[in-house]
């Protein structure tokens, strides 16, 4: 049987099939400004790998910021939720989950069974999300997915006097004026970033092991920073962005099965 | 579960903090709160909790004016009215 999870965030639309607790297809693009759309292209996209229709596909469910506006899904789950039963699907020994999203931040705790036991998130302000990174990136002029490695460049670690997304934008631009380095300027940046996070990480338990998921999780300079903040090692999932789309697709099979469970027997 | 809802900003941190352990989901809260901060609904794992609405947890600071402010002025307070301790706030 095959279960779709679909996770439209804030900047980026996901989307997991799972059959037979393996992954079959996973999808990632852009959430576009029609969240209904973002969502059929995204199921549309695996049904195509797959080689299926919509009638091979069980039960869906959604879960991110646009998660009503799936009407394809069944149901819905927190996003909260559904990072937390990814993670456990890929590492059951995690504790803690620092979910870094394109517009926010939340740090989960997380049980044996994969249930939420503490979550703490930070949605009204942009710094330190990925909006926030891509922001500083068309500044210096830099593709996203180059500022984390460009950091790791840096030699000297120019410390920035703040993480609001304004503030820090005209701060990257005198600091370019005055001839420093971007590599400089954005190791200052993920280092502000990583204090952030880590503040809000002391808000809920830090146990081990620990992982982060998102797409800033694939920023090796942001994963370096926060492994040196908190001191441990972070257990880092192939691509932790598809992450809350998996989760959603284990989410759609546990209530699928106990739809059937609970049904009386023909 | 301890769910914390709000945010921290430059002038501080604002979360209202839902132990879904304690909460038996009698919804005495929704009514105590004179801003209408809660809800009761099923969470992700069935069970039937108070929670701060999501249209609310952007902008608690503006909403709420935290638990001192709010029990010098009104007799029943969300924490008062909880007979399970569940609620409280960080400011």
């Amino acid at each position: 049987m095959l279960f779709m999870g679909i996770d439209i965030g804030s900047r980026g639309a996901k989307g997991v099939v799972i059959e037979d607790n393996q992954i079959a297809t996973a999808f990632i693009g852009d959430t576009g400004p029609e969240s209904v759309k973002t969502s059929e292209m995204v199921r549309d996209n695996m049904l195509a790998k797959l080689g299926m229709d919509m009638s091979k596909i069980t039960y869906t469910m959604a879960t991110g910021y646009g998660r009503v506006l799936v009407p394809f899904a069944a149901e819905n789950v927190s996003e909260i939720s559904a990072h937390a039963k990814g993670a456990h699907w890929y590492f059951p020994s995690v504790r803690t989950i620092l979910d870094m999203g394109g517009q926010d931040c939340k740090a989960i705790n997380v049980n044996d069974k994969g249930q939420v036991t503490k979550f703490i998130m930070n949605d009204k302000c942009a710094g330190g999300t990925g909006r926030f990174l891509e922001l500083i990136a068309s500044v210096l002029g830099l593709r996203l997915e180059d500022i984390g490695q460009t950091s790791l460049e840096s030699k000297k670690n120019f410390p920035f006097n703040t993480v609001c997304a304004v503030f820090a934008k005209s701060e990257a631009i005198s600091l370019m004026k005055k001839g420093t380095p971007k590599s400089d300027i954005l190791a200052g940046l993920h280092d502000a970033i990583a204090v952030r996070c880590y503040n809000l990480l002391k808000r809920v338990n830090i146990e081990k092991d620990f992982t982060i998921t998102g797409g800033i999780a694939k920023n090796q300079g942001m994963v370096a920073k926060i492994k040196e903040k908190l001191g441990m090692e972070p257990v880092l999932a192939p691509d932790p962005q598809i992450m809350g789309a998996l989760g959603a697709s284990l989410f759609a099979r546990e209530r699928y099965m106990a739809k059937q469970n609970a049904a009386p027997a023909s | 579960m301890e769910a914390n809802y709000g945010y921290s900003d430059g002038s501080g941190d604002y979360f209202i903090i839902v132990d879904t352990d304690k909460c038996n989901g009698c919804g005495d809260c929704v009514t105590a709160c004179p801003e209408r901060v809660f809800e009761v609904a099923p969470d992700d794992y069935g069970k039937k909790v108070a929670l701060v609405k999501e249209s609310v947890a952007s902008k608690v600071s503006y909403v709420c004016p935290g638990y001192k402010p709010c029990s010098a002025n009104v007799e029943t307070t969300c924490h008062t009215a909880c007979k399970m301790g569940a609620i409280s706030h960080t400011w």
